[in-house]
């Protein structure tokens, strides 16, 4: 690889927003207030499934302070469609019930009626004088369980799409997808060696630090101002608009700060019912939602079980792989089972695959993307059984991998042929890494696994404005969650020669800037980037315009260099060099102000693979893991401000820890959670673990003028394997089960010695 | 709605007094580490009486009163116990247990009056406290009288103290030379969590034998449970494994606990062995095995 060298892509300046955010300036979703708002609560259904036979609003509405109250009837009916919410699709039926139920309630805490008053404490004793009558309906929390026959029904009308023939009765399965290459029987009769494991895996929740908030102002002559801490406040005024029948561009939506989403801020929960409330009452409405309430209705990412069988020659060549992945949709259909099944055997060049997907819904929330929809759950049974097979064939577990690595070339399961991409040079930097040549510490097992992310692109638009005295704002419309910010300015002070101080910039809200797709997807650095370094391009056509008329000559004779026009040679003719802000000073006699605009379908976006090294020890008696050691290498393309890239990649991988190792729902016998909170959803404590170590591969996307891939979501595919295969080389025993929580590794343990024994 | 009426009284009298005026309304604020949350969560009515005990001298002093014996007030803070000189040697364990209470910030204000009194099964700082025979003084209407730490909680929630009774002070006894403590607490996680299990050791040593032991288990039962047969296997051995196991064994046979979020039973039953077994180890090591 020969290495570009660049002045600011590839440093690490502070981020335009790191000042506000240390000092508690930068404002959240819950930090903005209107004169005069109300504020907005919800009421929540107490049961896991149930038919809402009446709604009895009238002693709520009579409360002195009560200014409106909404139910399901307030919201228009929605057709049976289909559109993309950030990674995944929703439909506009099932949303409209998810955001207030109508028929039935399909999870506790599903919201019923919402009401709006003038303070909290009204709020609450209005919702507690709502009357609901239900019936209460037998409930199905387990994904194995919601498949069989004679499972409770969530829909009447789920009729399992994908199985030929069309299924004459309803069932919990939304969806069976199918993904084939080669011939899967041929190739497992060429294997020397098969493995065949089961595993399973719990929902667990995103876990941002900052629950659902929005303001909502719905005036009198129909316009709607919303503030929402969203990953895409462009979908929040998709969903509104339709979900609500109002004009698209009658509703601006402004995205505050935002304190975490990781896939969770994609789709609408209270702003719909903040508009309406509004609109009802004709003040503007509050709605912030407690922990609890984010912990029950909001998230979270599927549990699964995963079914995996590779087989392979006695050398390591994988020849065939297959595997069935069934994951919780939760309420309603629409799980990312789909990049499940994808991703499940990217990081592998392997002739014969087959992947079996199936979309179930049972009695949870719905569930929303986390990181990388669906791909640490199928990663977590692939890697594992990888691992087993480098154990049966006593073969190092990274040469085992860089045998069979995926590589340009490389045709998918599901259909693409890979363009350059990194995983040899993850596998061999991860191999060559002091981490990986260093003996585990005595009492220490090691454990590597890989993972992969296909990155998108999709829909950016941006904007660049140079100000009278030459600085620059450049404008783009994605909320900023990984330090974006800082990188887009990198890249315009790069295009533009300037120094980064100069570049200021900003998010506009929906009606400033034209449409971008979600902050998600890792899509972010590499879309919104590019339409940020194309705007700046136009900028830079419209330099080399004024200038030539300043001087006279024609644009063709006008290059662009470190900050500077420049005549392009001697032919042109002898100019001294005009600045940035010599250039803007002059701008209203050469033709006005002068920006640049840029808007596209980004395509090309960069694959990401992720490779990790953990050191752990197992308490044996307690069943209690100890992270000793623990290293993430990835290929980014390129690191536009490699501090953030490492902090995607340290955040991603403790994310996936936790996931390993303690998180999870616990549901009681009613459906109902019973862990609504962080004591009990045991996300990793600082104190848990060691800094996690990065190294970053780069093998730039040829596709992006700085060779951006996307960062965010590989690094939380890897870390479930990784852990649960460090735990079986010190323990000799395999997990099959998330989490792998002292009862269960303890139990596991036990279970094993005696037969360990007899051995 | 009525709002929520606060008080510091200066003396144990008003205190007692405030809380009978109360008539069942009032509550008890030491550190708050409890109690504020509950009150945020909506456990805590309007209308509700909070007498802080902070600015009553006999409930935030420590004494030590020699030969290892020390009293010290049912508000005084962890980290105020952390900080005294002669604490920490005396007992290493009973102090251990209490600074695992939260976090830093925590232990500026939680108090092991309120832990007791917030009435935990899994209550860090009572299985030590237990372990160490800590009398606790207590007061109410009627007067003064001294009892057993262990017999203070009733269940979860629930203590067997008299309407308008304040737990005043622990007294923790005077031990012969060789003896130490230790406490160990399982949770899942290092820290910010609830015990799954916790296990608190009293022991003295002399010439390599153990001469007398107390142990206790927490998170296991309703309350926390002082395991007298734990104890009795102990003494009178060198702490060989044997004697550990059975130990380990009397723990787990009275071990009652529930599955639940935090532990199955089958675990926690484990895991009050284990510890016993570990808690024992140490406490032992810091007696200096004599
Ligand atoms: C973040 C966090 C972490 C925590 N971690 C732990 C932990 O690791 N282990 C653990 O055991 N606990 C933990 N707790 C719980 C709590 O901190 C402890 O129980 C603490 O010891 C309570 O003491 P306090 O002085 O703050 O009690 P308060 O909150 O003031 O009181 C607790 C209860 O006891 C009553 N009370 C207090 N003093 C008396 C008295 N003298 N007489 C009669 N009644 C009284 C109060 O009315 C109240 O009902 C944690 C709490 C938080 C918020």
């Amino acid at each position: 690889m020969s290495k570009q060298k660049y002045k600011w892509v590839g440093t690490r300046p502070d981020r335009p927003d790191g000042a506000d955010k240390v000092t508690g300036r930068a404002r959240f979703g819950a930090d903005f207030n209107m004169p005069g708002q109300l504020i907005g609560k919800v009421l929540r259904s107490p049961h896991a499934h149930a038919r809402i036979k009446s709604i009895d609003t009238s002693a709520a509405e009579k409360l002195p302070g009560v200014k409106a109250v909404v139910t399901s009837k307030d919201f228009p009916e929605q057709p049976n469609l289909v559109v993309p919410a950030g990674e995944m699709q929703v439909n506009l039926r099932d949303i409209t019930r998810n955001v207030m139920a109508r028929e039935k309630v399909l999870y506790e805490s599903h919201p019923v009626a919402a009401v709006a008053a003038t303070t909290d404490s009204i709020a609450s004793a209005a919702l507690a004088l709502i009357k609901v009558e239900y019936e209460v309906l037998p409930h199905v929390i387990d994904v194995a369980e919601a498949m069989k026959d004679g499972a409770p029904l969530l829909h009447d009308h789920l009729i399992t799409e994908g199985v030929k023939p069309v299924p004459t009765k309803a069932s919990n399965i939304a969806k069976r997808i199918d993904n084939l290459k080669g011939d899967i029987d041929a190739g497992f009769k060429q294997a020397e060696i098969v493995v065949e494991r089961d595993y399973t895996t719990q929902p667990v929740h995103q876990g941002y630090i900052e629950p659902h908030a929005c303001l909502a102002s719905m005036a009198e002559d129909g316009q709607v101002q919303l503030w929402s801490t969203t990953q895409g406040h462009f979908q929040v005024r998709g969903f509104c608009s339709r979900l609500l029948n109002i004009e698209t561009s009658q509703i601006r939506v402004t995205p505050t700060e935002i304190g975490g989403g990781f896939g969770g801020k994609t789709v609408v929960y209270l702003e719909p019912v903040a508009v309406i409330l509004s609109k009802k009452s004709g003040k503007p409405v509050k709605m912030v939602m407690s922990r609890d309430e984010v912990f029950r209705a909001s998230g979270p990412a599927p549990g699964g079980t995963v079914h995996v069988k590779i087989g392979a020659k006695k050398d390591g060549t994988i020849v065939a792989a297959e595997c069935t992945i069934a994951l919780q949709a939760g309420a309603f259909p629409g799980s990312p089972v789909a990049p499940a099944c994808w991703t499940s055997f990217a990081c592998y060049d392997i002739p014969n695959i087959k992947v079996v997907g199936y979309d179930v819904v049972s009695n949870r929330p719905k569930v929303a993307a986390y990181r990388a929809p669906g791909a640490p759950i199928s990663a977590w049974g692939v890697e594992s059984t990888v691992d087993i097979l480098a154990q049966e064939l006593r073969m190092d577990p990274i040469d085992l991998r860089l045998k069979n690595a995926a590589k340009k070339g490389t045709k998918t399961s599901y259909g693409p042929v890979f363009d350059t991409i990194g995983f040899v040079e993850t596998l061999q930097a991860a191999k060559n890494s002091a981490h990986y040549k260093s003996k585990p510490k005595p009492g220490m097992a090691r454990g590597v696994a890989a993972g992969f992310w296909f990155n998108v692109g999709a829909d950016s638009s941006a904007a660049a404005h140079v100000a009278e005295d030459g600085t620059v704002t450049v404008i783009s419309g994605n909320p900023d969650i990984g330090g974006s910010r800082a990188s887009l300015a990198l890249m315009a002070a790069e295009e533009l020669g300037v120094d980064y101080s100069k570049v200021r910039p900003v998010i506009a809200d929906t009606s400033s800037i034209g449409f971008n797709f979600v902050t998600g997807g890792s899509r972010v650095t590499f879309a919104t980037g590019l339409a940020v370094v194309n705007s700046v391009r136009d900028m830079v056509r419209e330099l080399k315009v004024r200038a030539a008329k300043t001087w006279g000559v024609d644009p063709e004779g006008v290059i662009w260099e470190n900050g500077c026009a420049k005549p392009a040679g001697s032919n042109v003719g002898e100019f001294e060099p005009l600045s940035l802000a010599q250039l803007a000073a002059t701008a209203g006699k050469t033709g006005g102000p002068i920006n640049g605009h840029n808007q596209l379908n980004a395509q090309g976006a960069g694959p990401g693979f992720g490779v990790h090294i953990v050191d752990l020890a197992v308490d044996r008696d307690t069943g209690i893991v100890e992270i000793g050691r623990y290293t993430a290498l990835q290929d980014v393309g390129t690191a536009i401000h490699p501090s953030y890239v490492e902090g995607q990649m340290q955040g991603g991988a403790v994310q996936g820890i936790g996931w390993a190792l303690n998180e999870e729902y616990i549901y009681n016998a009613k459906g109902k959670l019973d862990n609504a909170g962080f004591l009990d959803y045991r996300m990793p404590v600082a104190s848990d673990l060691p800094m996690i170590e990065t190294i970053i591969v780069e093998v730039p996307n040829p596709h992006h003028p700085y060779g951006v891939r996307g960062v965010g979501e590989v690094p939380i595919v890897p870390p479930l394997a990784t852990v649960g295969n460090a735990i079986a080389r010190a323990t000799g025993v395999r997990m099959t089960e998330l989490p792998m929580s002292p009862p269960r590794v303890s139990a596991a343990l036990d279970e094993a010695t005696p037969r360990m024994a007899a051995e | 709605m009525n709002g929520i009426e606060y008080s510091a009284p200066r003396t144990i009298d008003e205190a007692v007094g405030a809380l009978v005026a109360a008539k069942g309304a009032g509550r008890i604020l030491a550190g708050g580490t409890d109690l504020l949350v509950q009150m945020r969560a909506g456990f805590v009515k309007p209308g509700s009486i909070i007498v802080d005990i902070k600015k009553i001298a006999e409930m935030t002093t420590i004494e030590d009163k020699g030969g290892g014996s020390f009293k010290f007030g049912a508000a005084v803070s962890g980290m105020q116990l952390h900080d005294h000189p002669t604490f920490k040697k005396a007992w290493p364990g009973v102090l251990e247990a209490i600074n695992l209470i939260g976090s830093k910030q925590i232990q500026g204000r939680a108090s092991a009056g309120g832990n007791l009194c917030n009435a935990s099964p899994a209550a860090d700082s009572v299985p030590a406290l237990v372990a160490a025979g800590a009398i606790v003084t207590v007061q109410g209407p009627k007067g003064r009288r001294e009892v057993a730490v262990e017999k203070i909680p009733a269940g979860p929630g629930r203590m067997t103290l008299e309407p308008g009774e304040i737990v005043v002070s622990f007294t923790l006894p005077a031990r012969p030379a060789g003896s130490s403590d230790a406490y160990l607490r399982l949770i899942p996680r290092t820290e910010m969590d609830i015990a799954v299990v916790g296990c608190g050791v009293n022991l003295t040593m002399k010439g390599g034998t153990c001469t007398a032991a107390r142990v206790s288990l927490g998170a296991v039962a309703p309350t926390v449970l002082l395991v007298e047969a734990a104890g009795k296997a102990l003494v009178g051995s060198k702490l060989d494994a044997e004697a550990l196991e059975a130990a380990a064994a009397a723990c787990r046979a009275v071990c009652k606990p529930i599955d639940d979020k935090r532990g199955t039973i089958v675990y926690r039953t484990k895991i009050a062995g284990v510890l016993c077994k570990r808690a024992t180890t140490i406490a032992a090591q810091r007696a200096g095995k004599k």
